[in-house]
């Protein structure tokens, strides 16, 4: 039709006027500033029906416990690792767990500050007693890991953040925030910089490399390369900021069903309300 | 509209009921014997789709006050335990966020499907102010709303919006310092946001009875947009037809709101807002929600900031004068050869105002925003006041009778009339 012709000529050309200055910016951008945008890897977390690996985040909290905790807070009850949903640890090594933990608690009732063992419902306890006593030791503050996987992200651009919220294959992109950690775990690219990373905003990163092949003891026989623990610690890192995604794609799946029926039967049921209705 | 109800009542409390408060004929004949156009299509269930999420909004709501806590040090960390310890706490907040954005989403579409039909135009215009009063109540919630998690993007989100009041010439610094409560965005500041944030809604409530109110007064505007001839012929009752077919409607938005609450949850929310406020760090791109995105583009084409914000301000207020700056005596764009180019010329400009709102101010995309706002207000106030006089519209049917029978009758006839009636040229 001849209308639609005409609005297809007008909105592609409002687009490509659109596109054409997106591209012009692009180039005056362009050069030494940007940082390539990471790969998406495969997460058993990712798709409609993804999982965490119970293993792998058993792994990856023991990274975390052994190099990141030396830095970064984790701001959660240590009893959550044993909640369903996340690395399945047993009430009986939770507490043990948190026993090793040495907690700063108080005024008791002489008003005066004690320490004692951890228990379950205490939070890991911060490594710094502030952030800027971190800041003034390492050079900036290293964020609270609670929230980290869900607080970082890099722009997809169009039309690809699109197709990110979609269920199409390739879609429902969720996982930028363990992409970018992965990235970033594997982006100290410059041997003679332990501070250059390709993937952090602006490349200088005041975290030197942390992690490095064989640093951390694997039991189950995982391979003790960067790659593996860069994978493991977001993995435990993504369960650590969304500890509810197991139970929300359960629940969704069910939602979904019910909805598709019910839309179903209300169909049919409306057809028949209308059939005799010219409308 | 009065005197549609066909209700009677036998029981014996519900006739002393009535004769006391006529509430119960009130609602039958509101909601069930009340009269509806036949030829409404799938776009006028949007309203219902709109009653629900204003319910929704409010149920979650109020749960998610139960657990939540507007002080600055606090209010972060009890959306985290809303989210990791309450009971369903992530379904709620998930629901509410995600509510938020499914509402807007909604009442775009329903505020274009009122411009593509002409629904503002006599004697609707109270009608259509209404609604663009509950557009900027909406705004104004979901703005406040943002502000309650307390994270980077609500703190500095505030900052931005509430200095924009700074831009009146003479007062402006003083009633910036007042709305803040204080000489920055703070805690007092947070206390009266969620002190409004909880109380607009409520209004909005008020307003949208009045607007449907209004609504039942002039009957309902429908496609071919001419008025109802003939109750018998032209309609059919809302319950059960047009009840069906909205609760249909309200499934498969529930379907898409479901999607966003269980898979992509945090798909529309800004990564930035996961990390607590920091009023001594400034994020790099401080971007609203993607609701505000077109009237933030436009805000910032303007160099001026008084200018800019007067600017914006218009871009919504022009939306209330519509009934007036449109001068067709046609209503609906189906009959409008013309109108309806501009029309989708229109949804275009705003879409891509809303993608240049989220980009940074810089280079091409300020130009190619200043073109979209100077197109967005040329629709307003250029084209619609001359399309009226100038346009060959198409024959209009008589009755929505004769409408549906044009479709349904013989196909014939219609591609006949169709081709018979004036094209448009260029
Ligand atoms: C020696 C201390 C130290 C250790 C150990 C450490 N970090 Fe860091 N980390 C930092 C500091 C400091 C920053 C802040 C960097 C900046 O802002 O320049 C940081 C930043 C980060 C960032 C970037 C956050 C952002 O804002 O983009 C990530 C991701 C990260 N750390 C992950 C980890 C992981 C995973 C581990 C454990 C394997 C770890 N870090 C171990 C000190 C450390
Ligand atoms: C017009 C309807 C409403 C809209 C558009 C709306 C919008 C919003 C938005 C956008 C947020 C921020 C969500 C986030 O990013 O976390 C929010 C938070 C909140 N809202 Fe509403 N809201 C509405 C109604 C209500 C009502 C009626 C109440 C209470 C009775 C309420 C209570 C809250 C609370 C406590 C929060 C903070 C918790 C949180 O951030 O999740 N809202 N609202």
């Amino acid at each position: 039709m001849a209308f639609t012709k005409k609005i297809g000529i007008a909105a592609a050309a409002l687009l490509g006027a659109v596109a054409f200055s997106n591209l012009t910016l692009r180039a005056q951008e362009g050069g030494a500033h940007e940082s390539p945008n990471p790969t998406r890897q495969t997460w058993s977390f990712s798709g409609p029906f993804g999982t965490f690996d119970r293993a792998q985040l058993q792994r990856g909290f023991k990274v975390y416990k052994e190099v990141c905790s030396n830095c970064h807070e984790l701001h959660i009850p240590i009893r959550t690792l044993g909640q369903p949903g996340g690395p399945g640890f047993t009430e009986d090594q939770v507490k043990t767990l948190a026993a090793t933990y040495t907690v700063h608690d108080g005024p008791n009732l002489q008003g005066e500050m004690f320490d004692r063992p951890g228990r379950p419902a205490d939070f890991f306890p911060a490594p710094f007693p502030n952030p800027e006593a971190a800041a003034a030791s390492l050079g900036a503050a290293p964020p609270d890991m609670s929230l980290l996987a869900k607080s970082i992200k890099f722009e997809r651009g169009f039309p690809a953040f699109v197709f990110d919220a979609l269920p199409i294959p390739g879609g429902m992109y969720q996982e930028v925030g363990p992409d970018l950690i992965y990235a970033i775990l594997n982006g100290y690219t410059k041997e003679d910089d332990p501070n250059w990373n390709l993937y952090f905003p602006g490349h200088k990163i005041a975290m030197g490399k942390p992690l490095a092949a064989g640093q951390v003891d694997y039991t189950d026989g995982t391979p003790t390369t960067l790659e593996q623990y860069s994978k493991d610690v977001a993995a435990f890192l993504y369960w650590a900021a969304e500890p509810s995604l197991e139970q929300r794609k359960r629940i969704g799946a069910r939602v979904m069903i019910f909805l598709l029926v019910l839309a179903g039967l209300l169909y049919f049921t409306k057809k028949k309300i209308w059939a005799d209705v010219a409308h | 509209m009065h005197g549609h109800s066909t209700f009677e009542p036998k029981n014996g409390v519900v006739k002393w009921l009535e004769a006391r408060l006529p509430i119960l004929s009130f609602m039958h004949g509101s909601f069930v014997a009340y009269p509806t156009p036949k030829n409404l299509n799938y776009w006028w269930t949007f309203g219902a789709i709109l009653s629900f999420m204003l319910i929704a909004q409010i149920v979650t709501g109020v749960v998610l006050t139960m657990h939540y806590t507007p002080e600055s040090t606090l209010a972060f960390g009890s959306v985290e335990k809303i989210m990791r310890d309450v009971n369903w706490g992530w379904m709620l907040r998930y629901a509410h966020s995600n509510g938020a954005s499914m509402f807007f989403f909604a009442v775009y579409i329903h505020i274009f499907r009122g411009i593509y039909y002409g629904s503002y135009k006599a004697p609707r215009e109270v009608l259509w102010i209404l609604g663009v009063i509950i557009f900027l109540l909406m705004m104004a919630t979901g703005f406040m709303g943002y502000v309650l998690p307390w994270g980077q993007m609500s703190f500095w989100g505030a900052t931005v919006i509430t200095n924009l009041f700074s831009a009146i010439p003479f007062v402006g610094d003083e009633i910036t310092v007042w709305l803040w409560g204080g000489y920055s965005v703070d805690n007092p500041t947070l206390n009266r946001f969620f002190a409004l944030h909880y109380l607009l809604p409520f209004i909005i409530v008020a307003v949208v009875g009045l607007h449907v109110w209004a609504l039942h007064v002039c009957g309902q505007n429908n496609p071919d947009g001419v008025e109802i001839k003939d109750i018998a012929k032209d309609t059919v009752p809302f319950t059960p037809h047009a009840t069906m077919k909205d609760s249909l409607g309200i499934v498969f938005f529930l379907l898409l709101y479901c999607w966003f609450i269980f898979y992509v949850p945090n798909y529309l929310g800004d990564a930035d807002n996961y990390i607590p406020a920091n009023p001594m760090k400034t994020p790099p791109h401080i971007v609203p929600e993607w609701y505000f995105l077109p009237f933030y583009a436009i805000l910032r084409s303007i160099p001026d900031k008084l200018m800019g914000v007067i600017a914006m301000f218009a871009a919504i207020a022009v939306l209330a004068f519509l009934p007036w700056l449109d001068t067709s005596k046609v209503r609906s764009a189906k009959y409008r050869p013309i109108y309806k180019i501009f029309f989708w010329i229109f949804v275009v400009c705003a879409v891509g105002l809303g993608y240049l709102g989220a980009m940074p101010p810089e280079g091409g995309f300020v130009l190619a925003s200043r073109i979209l706002a100077v197109a967005y207000f040329a629709f307003f106030l250029i084209v619609l006041p001359l399309l009226g006089l100038f346009e060959k519209t198409k024959p209009v049917p008589a009755s929505i009778a004769d409408a549906v029978l044009a479709k349904h009758g013989s196909a014939s006839s219609v591609a006949a009339s169709a081709a018979s009636a004036p094209q448009t040229k260029g």
